[in-house]
């Protein structure tokens, strides 16, 4: 991972395109103002906003360890 | 008086108070250098720094403030969620290289960066004082964090000078292990209050459903028109706009305050900043928790409760989460709770005045008093400094009504968010001029504030008209849209005029500087 400074070369600059995504998905508010489909009891607009704390972080994992 | 909950509030207050005097020793560096004390050495690993931003960003103000909206305005005060989404992107493309640069020459503060970059004291000084001003109103409004739930265990009802006494105790106690310790010492508490937050926010969402009934319960007793946000009308973008430029704008301005550079500033390395972009989002996730408190306390009706009525007539909304967490709880659990929140009142604004500090010294003090200042003056002066901010924040809040703290932080973030185009933006390039960032920053302060005040102060969303479109959003953001306008054109002009170019101490090589890599 981070500690490995001696590897080879860091991926492609397209990996950072990844992290566009969180943007676009919490920025466009009308994909996500609804209430169905609940999951749990939670209205849509509170669930997705709450899977998207997870994708963001795992998206920046991934592009922390394409780039080096 | 509720007996138990005070007793636990003051042991674990006891505890962070032992922490923070005991802190000063650890990983111990000369505590008379402005960058031991104030940046604790630069030497804080991976996990520390996580607290400490997590204790940094997440504070007391946003345990009281974020429930209360949600709890009185509904799903647009859900905001904060995504804005501390996205900020992470941002911080893991962005502040490693601060980090670098600021290592490379040993710069302390967001103007000294600036200073080194352009070659330019005034645009210096102008970094310097936005992040002073923005950062005061903010540190008040940690002691009103503290003040409600003081208030909530029934201290102070009295009144008057001696019902403010346990406040001024608690910042006696932070104003002197911030002296003795700098920056350690809310290094070290924020691993406390943070598992402390942590347990709170947990037992809450867990608690509150099963005395409810599950969550479908919760949102089911909540009104139809605060559940989500209102479609916008005809020719407006409604509180679509506002929301997601409310969430863009504070993501921008959040690590731009001084006491967010202190915190990655005093990082070890590159690699600990970025790592902690991917981890950091564990906060988001318990703010989001938090928020739908604020649903919770809805639910259960807590402000029509008649033994909270007299705390709600003056804490108002505030008083959301604390009236939650004393019906939710046994009182020895809600000490927890309540020793959660004061505790993450401290940590904030410890760190919040030694930023300010920093500045003070660095970018006003050696820079236009005293030129021939010693290391060891320096670090006097910020530690004297920090004091005098600290109890500036306290006769604010005993002293002037509670409404004038909170709209000056509403325009602290807006004047905050002035100086990206200089700090944000010369990270990656030197075009711009600082004589036309100096007049585009002072664009967007003058800027922002009329749109502020077009509101009365009321509301940091302003209806920009487009046309005959109107596009409520984050008034931060639309005078950022002015003040880089004002920053570009002015460059053009100037730099092709050779006009107050300035010297650059830097070099590209410098925003890259990895120690561990270079091995």
């Amino acid at each position: 991972m981070a500690d490995t400074p001696s590897r080879s070369r860091p991926g492609s600059r397209a990996w950072y395109l990844l992290l566009v995504l969180p943007f676009i998905a919490l920025l466009w508010v009308p994909f996500y103002n609804r209430v169905e489909p609940t999951l749990g009891g939670f209205p849509f607009f509170y669930w997705y906003q709450f899977v998207w704390v997870f994708v963001t972080s795992g998206l920046i994992i991934i592009v922390h360890r394409m780039r080096g | 008086m509720n007996w138990t909950a005070l007793i636990v509030f003051i042991l674990l207050f006891g505890f962070i108070t032992v922490i923070g005097f005991v802190a000063a020793n650890w990983r111990r560096g000369d505590l008379d250098q402005l960058h031991e004390w104030g940046l604790a050495g630069r030497r804080l690993g991976t996990v520390i720094t996580w607290f400490l931003l997590g204790g940094d960003l997440y504070t007391a103000y946003t345990f009281i403030a974020v429930p209360a909206l949600v709890f009185g305005a509904g799903a647009i005060g859900f905001f904060a969620l995504p804005y501390t989404i996205v900020m992470y992107p941002l911080v893991f493309l962005i502040l490693p290289r601060m980090w670098s640069v600021t290592h490379t020459h040993n710069y302390i503060t967001a103007a000294d960066f600036v200073q080194g970059r352009y070659g330019n004291r005034w645009l210096a000084l102008a970094v310097a004082i936005t992040g002073i001003v923005a950062t005061m109103p903010y540190i008040a409004l940690q002691l009103l964090g503290l003040q409600v739930v003081i208030g909530a265990m029934g201290v102070g009802a009295s009144g008057g000078l001696a019902g403010d006494l346990p406040l001024i105790i608690a910042f006696v106690i932070l104003a002197a292990f911030t002296y003795t310790s700098g920056l350690r010492a809310p290094a070290m508490i924020a691993v406390v209050k943070d598992t402390l937050i942590y347990i709170t926010v947990l037992a809450l969402v867990i608690v509150v459903p099963l005395q409810v009934g599950g969550y479908d319960k919760i949102f089911a007793a909540v009104p139809p028109a605060k559940l989500l946000l209102a479609s916008p009308g005809p020719k407006t973008l409604g509180q679509y706009s506002a929301y997601a430029t409310l969430a863009l704008g504070s993501a921008f301005a959040l690590f731009l305050y001084p006491h967010s550079m202190t915190a990655v500033l005093s990082s070890s390395s590159r690699e600990v900043i970025r790592r902690n972009a991917a981890y950091l989002p564990a906060y988001s996730f318990l703010l989001g928790l938090l928020a739908l408190t604020g649903f919770m306390a809805l639910a259960l009706g807590v402000d029509k409760l008649p033994e909270f009525a007299p705390q709600f007539a003056h804490y108002k909304t505030n008083f959301a989460v604390p009236a939650l967490i004393l019906h939710a709880f046994p009182d020895w659990f809600a000490g927890v709770g309540f020793a959660a929140i004061g505790i993450g009142g401290l940590v904030p604004a410890a760190i919040m005045s030694i930023a300010a500090a920093n500045l003070f010294t660095r970018n006003i003090y050696v820079r236009f008093i005293k030129a021939d200042c010693t290391p060891r003056e320096e670090a006097r002066n910020a530690k004297i400094v920090s004091l005098v901010v600290k109890f500036g924040a306290l006769v604010f809040i005993i002293f002037l009504p509670l409404q004038y703290a909170i709209q000056l932080q509403l325009l602290g973030g807006i004047w905050i968010s002035q100086t990206i185009p200089a700090v944000i933006v010369g990270l990656y390039t030197r075009w711009l001029n600082p004589w036309a960032l100096l007049v585009g920053w002072a664009a967007g302060i003058v800027g922002g504030t009329a749109m502020a005040a077009s509101t009365k102060f009321q509301s940091a969303v302003f209806p920009l008209a487009v046309g005959d479109w109107t596009a409520p959003g984050y008034a931060a953001l639309y005078a950022l849209l002015l003040n880089f306008a004002v920053s570009i054109v002015l460059s053009a002009l100037f730099n092709a005029a050779k006009l107050g170019l300035g010297r650059d101490e830097t070099t590209t090589g410098d925003y890259l500087f990895n120690p561990a890599r270079a091995k």
